[in-house]
Parts: structure tokens; C-alpha cells; sequence
């Protein structure tokens, strides 16, 4: 008999028939994504979990019997004798038929790892502004550490990698070590004319030994051994700019704030660190943290100027745009000072715009009202004006929860490709 | 008393050596005192995962790609995590040697009791039953899934994982209808032929007479009639197994095409016995190892508080709610096979006077094992039950038939219950639950029209009224043609050879295309 342990195998041996079904169950497994998500807070949203399909695409199809005459033998009879007759239950179908596979089971459910959910999630999504993004990918070049070698330039000697291959060659080939020859030098001092010849021969001896075998041979030494491997820019900046003057109500905020959770999620899909940068404006702008952007009191009136002023401050100190990929969405009721739009459009148009991967303007409405019937504010229409001159500019209006994610995916979704694959 | 021989293990925890001492301990029963002649054992241990993988490529270690797999894996996954289901304790595959997969989480009896139950139990019925020695090569089948494996992963490099995957799926559907149900006969060759034809007219002229000539004969049969007859002969008609057909005569398959046909017959051919000796093969593994765990405990090498863990999981295993209890759904093959071996048992023992009446070949002769082995050997399901269920048991389990016909509005008539009116209509009703016959519906090719469109003709007989789902008919008909590349038609005639229903399904046309 053997026994064997496979405890110890590579496990999830099936995820290649799980990614294998997911490819094509696709399209059902996103619409039932997008519906489980719309229950969950935004937050949730990145935690994965169950889903359950419709079986129609997925079945597996076999010749099944059904109806005709049945019998059946069962246990546990109490007090029936031949020729009773029992009433039909339900619809004529017997408590003993088969539980099949077929109609039984009318959703199929199972459970998404979050890595799935997420890239379901936001699958038809792209960054806009590749083209921009790519040229940045190509340029950083980093080095990393790989191992040792036996070549290399002096300033990489390890050290003590070196000493210790030197010390085990040492140890090996038994070089004599220095106390050994003091030693036997001092008997040599003190000792009778017989062993004087013999102790001399022994020491000249080790001495040549010593002298043979040096404390550092070539072959111990060992450099660090460096690999460059290109860096993509890797990083990306997201610029939260929110209107927070007494016109803005909770609900104006709790939409914002769900737009930016959602563009979060996002970008930190495509980029390894995303920063993000909390700017809140009244007349004035101020850099400010999570809390204070969402919750903190602020009163004043509104100059959107002052929040393109300021973001384009932190850019030219903080985020050098060769090295950052910079997203600015801002939202607002859309009220601002009439005298403001031609410094605001000035500097959205020279300064921001031509630096960002994208720019998106999200006006958001009170509950009640329909999308529709907002009328256009004094933003919206500035806006208008400067993305009918040409100004990539991204702009929505929600005025409830729901809208949030369709307006996202809106803005994001992949246009080339959708339009190759409609007919 | 004697003095207690030493124990396998104390409380439950386990380690490598004490498996290999609960093996060797049970094989020394198994060969000495039940006689079991059984595969070598291999012993795997697994975690839960792994069970999770292995439950998702129908129990083998090794088994080719395909997203149906993973469907199940996601639906086992998901219902034992959320506590639904729980993980078999074990899997024992029919290879030699036979691989039991046995769970890390397992206690020591758990171990103890798995180890009787499939390294010995199962074993010993895959080694002998005739229908696992019969259809399965108990040595070739790893070698083949191997082979299966890498020639899919192949053909998908090849020719596209799209066309390889619409061939799976189309076989898939079949594979219930690609089994061969009878060892056919052997083909014979050129060779043979020419020797008995030559027999054959050696014959008639020994036996030459010329009054032979002036005997009238019967009508001569037309041209087309000797046409169709002699085209059904060439293409082995009627033919049952589906896939089987297809592989040989299906006109457009590619030739990797007909070789994927071939290994999901060959898979659905390996698994055949299993679905007509559940009852059995369960029965078998059950009996075995409650008799070996037994005499462990007699003999002192398993603690009396081990012995009532396994005596409760024992329990559990054959417990048969009755019908009208929430839990019940058909009988349980633990409970009826154990129930059953049992009964053998007591009738070769200590037999009253219906059981000499009734089973005057084994009752009373007193070696319940020889009894127990030449069952294992030579019966399935059906036969095991319509020859060895006693009226004594009948009436233990308290058995009943219902007769449901839509016909009568009535209701439903009990029609037997445990007396002795009932007892042989009864025991021939539950045979025939289990007799792969009445299960599968007998669907056959019945011809091809070679000379105008190329259409398919199947044919359903329908039994008792039972017909085709509707839905899946059409999807299983519309995999058909896309392999057969030709119209296909499927019709269904009762008994009386009347057709109630003809559904006709064209190509979808990817084979051709692939």
C-alpha cells in the first residue's frame, strides 16, 4: 500500500474550468453583477460575493423523460392497504420524481472571488486619453536586485558574501592560521637541539602553506548583481474638487462622493498607488482631508476659479505630470459668481485641461427632480461653451443615486470598441 | 478476558504511520476473515479544496478542460460554503491500484471507517463485479485520461478553442446515449469472411440438390427494400449508441472531431457500470467495513468510544427517512444495499421457514461470505433486487407501489403494499427502478437517407407514456445535427408503433465551418 500526501499539491487544480465557464457565461454573469451592485453601497462594491445567473445559457442539455404512467415503490407505509386511493397533490407531478437538473433549478448561484467582481464590474470601462498614458509608461526605468555574480564593477562587492566563500576555502583547503605558526615559533624558542630541525621543517611548512593559499582568492568574489526592467508610470493622482458652499445639500455631496468612490475603484484597477487630493471651495479653496471634504462646515459664497487656481498649485509642487497621470472630476450645484466664468475658463483651458488625463464635471441635482428638467446653471452652460470650442471635457448631471453608475459607465465606457461591434 | 490487543490509535488524532496501521489491520480481516480479493490500495490524503476540485471532474485525479466542469465546480463551491453541503469523507477511484482519496479533516475512526469502506469495500467490488470487469479497464483508465487531457488541450492549439469547445458540448449531451449496452459482436475480418464463405458453399455443394430449385419461395422482395435493408447492414443499423454512430458514419467530422467523440464515449462507457450498481456497490462497502470495524472493536484495537463515533456515523449513512418525512428523497443506497446484505447474511445463517421458500438455493448454507462474494460478483441492481429482497425486509422497511396514471382522476392507487399479494409485484416494481432499461429513454438510429437529403432518422420508443421534454429534446436534437451536419429527425412511437410526435432539426453548421 502507499500512502501519499497531496495535501501539499497546487491547489485550485479547477481554475482553469472556473475561468473557462466565466468566459462564457460573460454576459450573464455582468448583468447579474451589475444588479447585485446596485444594491450594495459603493464601498461593498470591491468585496465580491454570490451571484446567481439564469441557467438558460449555461445548461447542459440530455434526453429527459417526463409524464406518462408512474410507479413507484417507497418506504414507511402507515396505514395504506392495496387499492386506496390518494388525492393528487399540487400539480399531478408525484413527491418521488427526480430532482434533475433541468427546471429545479431555476438561477444558478455561486460565488465570485473579488478580483472577478471587480474586473466584471467595470469590464467595458477605459481610461480616456490612452494615447497620453502610453508615451508615459515607457519612460521610467528602474533597477531591482538579482542575486550575485561573479563579474561586476568594484563598487558591487558583497562583501560579506565575499569573506564568507573566502572563509569555506579556507576552512577547506586547511590554511594554517596565524596563531598556529606564533605558536609553534614559541616552542621553537624554548626547545631541546633534537626537535629544533623537525619543528623548523614544520613551520617553514605552514608558512608556504600560508603563503599558498591566499585570504582572498579571485574566485571568492561576488558582486551584487543589479537588473534594470522598465517602469511603467504606475501612478496616478486623482483631483476631488467639490463646491461646498450653503447651496450644496447632503444629498449633493453623498452623490458626489459616490462618483468618486466609484472613480477610485477605478483607477486603483489600473494604476498601483493612486493618490488622492481633497479640494473644497467656497470663494476660496483649501486643501483639505476626507472628513473636513465630506462632513467639515464651510459657508461663503462660490468662486470656481479659486479650486482650478489651487489644484493647478498642487500640480506644479506636487505631481509633475511627466511622472503623474492626473484625474480631476469635480462636482458642483452649478452656481458660481457671474463675474467668474472668464477666469475659470482661462485657467481650465490653459492650465488644467492640458496637463489632465481627464477633466469631468458632474452637476449634481436635488433628489426630487428629473435630470431632465434641470435647467442649465451658470456652470453648465460656461462648460457648454468651452467643450463646443474643443475642450476635452467629460459632463454629467445626476440628481439621484441610481443615475451614478450608468453616467459612470457612461463616461467611461469603451467607445471604439462598442461602436465596431454594433453592426 | 483476554488481554486487549494493542490499539491502532488513541482519540483522534492521526498521523501516516497509524493509516498504514488501520490498513494493514483491515486488510488482515479483509483477505482472512471475508475472503476479499482486492486491488493494491493507494491512500491519498487531500484538503477540502482538493475534494472541492476532485467533486468537479467527476471524482478522477485528471480530466480534460472544459467550462462545464468548472460550472460545477462554482455551484459546489458556493453551496459548501455557505454550509448547504457537506464534503463526501472520501472518493475511490476504480483504477489499479485503487485510489481512495481520504480527507485531512477526518477524525481516526473517520480514517479507520473510510479506509474499510472504499480501500476494501469498493475495491473488492470494482476487482469482481462483473460489470466493472466487463466495460472498465481498471488499469488503463489513468493512462487514457492522460492521453484524454493532453489530446483536448491539442486540439484546442490546433484548431481553436471555440470548435473544440462546440464539439464537447454537442458530445457532452449524448454521452447518456453513448454507451454500448451489450459487448458487441466482433467484426469479423477479410480474411474470416472469405474462410466461411468458402465453408458455406463447401456446403452446398455437399449438400448439392437440384431439387431444391423446384420448392416455391416466399414473394421476392422488392429492389428498394433489399437497398434499404442492405444500407442499414453497412452502416450497423439500428444502433443505440448515439455517439458511437456518429464517431463512424457521421459524413463531415474532422478526423480530431471523431477522436473527441471516441474519448467522451470511451468516459461515459467507464462510468456505466457505476450508475447500475449504486445500490450494490454502496451495499458492498457498507457491509464490509461495518464488519471489519466491528471485529477491530472485538479484537481490543479500537476503543469503545471510538467504536460509538463510528457506530453514529454509521447510523447517519443508513438512515432512511420514510416517505412522507421532509428529508426523503428515493430510497438511500447505503440504507437498501446494507439493509439488504444484512438480510442475505441472516438467511444463510438462520433462515425461518418463508425464507426457505423463498430462497431455497442460499438459505441455510451457512457461509454467509461465499453467499456475499458470489452476489457481488454476478449481479447489478436490478437483478440483485428482482433475486435477493425478501418479503422479511418488505416488511422491516415497510414498502409500498404507488400507480400514478394521469388517466385515472382519482388519484393515485396504491397498488401493493408489504403482504403477501404484494410482496412479488413489489420486488418487481423496485427492480425496475433500477434497471438502466426503463431509466434511460431508448432512443436509436434507425436510418439514414443516403439517397435524397441526408437526414438523420431516430426513433424514441416510448414507454408507459413517458415522452421527451420538450426543451432539451430540442437542444440535445440540435447538438446532434450539428455534429451529423445534416437535417436530423427524431420521432416518437408507442407501443403500438404510432408516432405521437416528429421534431426535425437542421444544422447550425459550425462542424463544417470549424
Amino acid at each position: 500500500m502507499h500512502i501519499v500526501d497531496r495535501r501539499l499539491n497546487p491547489g485550485s487544480k479547477s481554475l482553469e474550468n472556473r475561468q473557462r465557464f466565466l468566459r462564457r457565461a460573460k454576459a450573464l454573469v455582468k448583468s447579474a453583477v451589475k444588479k447585485s451592485s446596485e444594491g450594495r453601497d459603493i464601498k461593498d462594491v470591491l468585496e465580491g460575493g454570490e451571484v446567481s445567473i439564469p441557467l438558460d445559457g449555461m445548461d447542459e442539455p440530455r434526453f429527459r423523460r417526463e409524464g406518462g404512467t408512474r410507479d413507484m415503490v417507497l418506504p414507511g407505509n402507515k396505514k395504506f392497504i392495496e387499492g386506496d386511493m390518494l388525492p393528487r397533490s399540487g400539480e399531478g407531478r408525484g413527491r418521488a420524481s427526480d430532482p434533475g437538473e433541468g427546471d429545479s433549478e431555476d438561477a444558478f448561484r455561486f460565488v465570485l472571488s473579488r478580483d472577478e467582481f471587480v474586473d466584471l464590474f467595470l469590464d467595458d470601462l477605459e481610461l480616456p486619453d490612452l494615447a497620453k498614458r502610453k508615451l508615459a509608461e515607457a519612460e521610467g526605468e528602474g533597477i531591482h536586485r538579482a542575486g550575485y555574480a561573479t563579474s561586476g564593477s568594484p563598487a558591487n562587492i558583497s562583501v560579506s558574501r565575499t569573506t564568507r566563500l573566502a572563509l569555506a576555502r579556507r576552512v577547506a583547503l586547511r590554511r594554517p592560521r596565524p596563531e598556529q605558526i606564533a605558536e609553534l615559533e614559541a616552542q621553537l624558542a624554548d626547545c631541546g637541539e633534537e626537535r629544533r630541525p623537525a619543528l623548523l621543517a614544520e613551520i617553514e611548512a605552514l608558512k608556504a602553506k600560508f603563503r599558498r593559499i591566499p585570504f582572498i582568492d579571485p574566485i571568492d568574489i561576488r558582486y551584487r548583481r543589479f537588473e534594470t526592467l522598465p517602469k511603467p508610470v504606475a501612478q496616478a493622482v486623482m483631483f476631488c474638487l467639490m463646491d461646498v458652499s450653503g447651496s450644496m445639500t447632503e444629498h449633493m455631496k453623498d452623490l458626489a462622493k459616490r462618483f468618486y468612490m466609484l472613480l477610485y475603484v477605478f483607477l486603483k484597477r489600473r494604476y498601483r498607488h493612486v493618490e488622492i487630493v481633497f479640494i473644497r471651495h467656497t470663494d476660496r479653496a483649501e486643501e483639505v482631508d476626507e472628513e473636513t471634504f465630506f462632513h467639515g462646515p464651510a459657508s461663503g459664497g462660490t468662486l470656481v476659479s479659486s479650486a482650478l487656481q489651487a489644484m493647478h498649485d498642487i500640480v506644479r509642487s506636487r505631481f509633475r505630470p511627466a511622472d503623474w497621470n492626473i484625474y480631476a472630476a469635480q462636482a458642483s450645484d452649478g452656481d458660481n459668481s457671474s463675474s467668474d466664468g472668464e477666469v475659470a475658463g482661462r485657467l481650465l483651458t490653459e492650465m488644467i485641461l492640458p496637463v489632465s488625463q481627464f477633466f469631468a464635471y458632474l452637476e449634481v441635482g436635488e433628489s426630487g427632480g428629473s435630470t431632465f428638467d434641470m435647467s442649465d446653471s451658470s456652470l453648465w452652460s460656461l462648460y457648454e461653451r468651452l467643450r463646443a470650442s474643443g475642450a476635452p471635457l467629460s459632463m454629467r448631471k445626476v440628481s439621484d443615486r441610481s443615475e451614478i453608475f450608468p453616467v459612470f459607465h457612461d463616461l467611461f465606457h469603451r467607445r471604439g470598441k462598442q461602436e465596431k461591434i454594433a453592426p | 478476558m483476554t488481554a486487549a490487543a494493542e490499539r491502532l490509535f488513541e482519540g483522534a488524532d492521526w498521523d501516516f504511520p497509524t493509516l498504514q496501521r488501520i490498513h494493514d489491520a483491515c486488510e488482515e480481516i479483509a483477505r482472512s476473515e471475508l475472503g476479499l480479493d482486492v486491488y493494491p490500495n493507494q491512500i491519498e490524503v487531500i484538503t477540502a479544496e482538493q475534494m472541492l476540485d476532485a467533486y468537479s471532474s467527476v471524482g478522477m485525479p485528471l480530466f480534460y478542460k472544459h467550462w462545464s466542469f468548472g460550472k460545477h465546480f462554482a455551484f459546489q463551491e458556493a453551496s459548501y460554503r455557505k454550509g448547504f453541503s457537506g464534503l463526501a469523507y472520501e472518493i475511490v477511484i476504480n483504477s489499479s491500484p485503487c485510489i481512495s482519496y481520504l480527507m485531512e479533516e477526518n477524525t481516526a475512526t473517520m480514517q479507520a471507517l473510510v479506509i474499510a469502506h472504499a480501500a476494501f469495500g469498493h475495491n473488492h467490488f470494482f476487482k469482481n463485479n462483473y460489470l466493472f470487469r466487463q466495460w472498465t479497464d481498471a488499469d488503463g483508465i489513468l493512462d487514457y485520461l492522460d492521453f484524454a487531457k493532453g489530446y483536448v488541450a491539442q486540439c484546442e492549439e490546433r484548431h481553436g478553442r471555440l470548435a473544440v469547445e462546440q464539439t464537447l458540448d454537442a458530445a457532452h449531451a449524448l454521452m447518456s446515449h453513448g454507451i454500448d449496452r451489450y459487448p458487441g459482436k466482433k467484426k469479423l475480418d477479410l480474411r474470416a469472411e472469405e474462410k466461411r464463405a468458402g465453408e458455406r458453399r463447401q456446403h452446398a455443394e455437399a449438400a448439392f440438390n437440384d431439387l431444391w430449385r423446384t420448392v416455391p419461395t416466399g414473394p421476392v422482395k422488392s429492389e428498394a427494400l433489399l437497398n434499404s435493408e442492405r444500407r442499414r447492414q453497412m452502416l450497423g443499423l439500428p444502433q443505440e449508441n448515439l455517439l458511437y454512430f456518429l464517431e463512424k458514419a457521421a459524413p463531415r467530422l474532422k478526423p480530431w472531431q471523431r477522436e473527441l467523440l471516441r474519448i467522451v464515449r470511451h468516459i461515459a462507457q467507464y462510468f456505466y457500470p457505476q450508475s447500475q450498481t449504486k445500490v450494490m456497490n454502496e451495499g458492498t462497502a457498507t457491509y464490509v467495513h461495518y464488519r471489519i470495524m466491528t471485529r477491530l472493536h472485538e479484537q481490543g484495537r479500537i476503543s469503545d468510544g471510538n467504536f460509538l463515533e463510528f457506530l453514529q456515523s454509521h447510523t447517519n449513512v443508513v438512515f432512511q427517512p420514510d416517505f412522507d418525512d421532509r428529508r426523503f428523497s428515493g430510497f438511500n443506497p447505503y440504507a437498501l444495499g446494507f439493509a439488504m446484505m444484512q438480510d442475505i447474511e441472516r438467511i444463510v445463517r438462520a433462515p425461518d421457514d418463508e425464507d426457505r421458500e423463498w430462497f431455497p438455493e442460499i438459505a441455510g448454507t451457512g457461509d454467509p461470505m461465499a453467499v456475499l462474494r458470489n452476489v457481488w460478483a454476478n449481479y447489478r441492481d436490478e437483478s440483485f433486487i428482482s433475486q435477493f429482497l425478501s418479503p422479511r425486509l418488505m416488511r422491516q422497511m415497510r414498502m409500498f407501489h404507488l400507480h400514478d396514471d394521469p388517466e385515472i382522476t382519482a388519484g393515485i392507487r396504491v397498488d401493493a403494499i408489504h403482504d403477501a399479494r404484494g410482496y412479488r409485484r413489489i420486488r418487481r416494481e423496485l427492480a425496475r427502478q433500477y434497471d438502466v432499461g426503463y431509466i434511460d429513454p431508448n432512443i436509436e438510429v434507425v436510418d439514414v437517407d443516403l439517397a435524397g437529403d441526408r437526414r438523420l432518422m431516430l426513433r424514441h420508443a416510448v414507454i408507459k407514456g413517458a415522452r421527451l421534454n420538450e426543451t432539451d429534446a430540442r437542444r440535445v436534437l440540435q447538438h446532434l445535427a450539428d455534429l451529423w451536419s445534416y437535417d436530423v429527425s427524431l420521432v416518437e412511437v408507442d407501443a403500438a408503433n404510432n408516432a405521437l410526435k416528429e421534431y426535425i432539426v437542421n444544422p447550425r453548421g459550425f462542424a463544417a465551418a470549424a
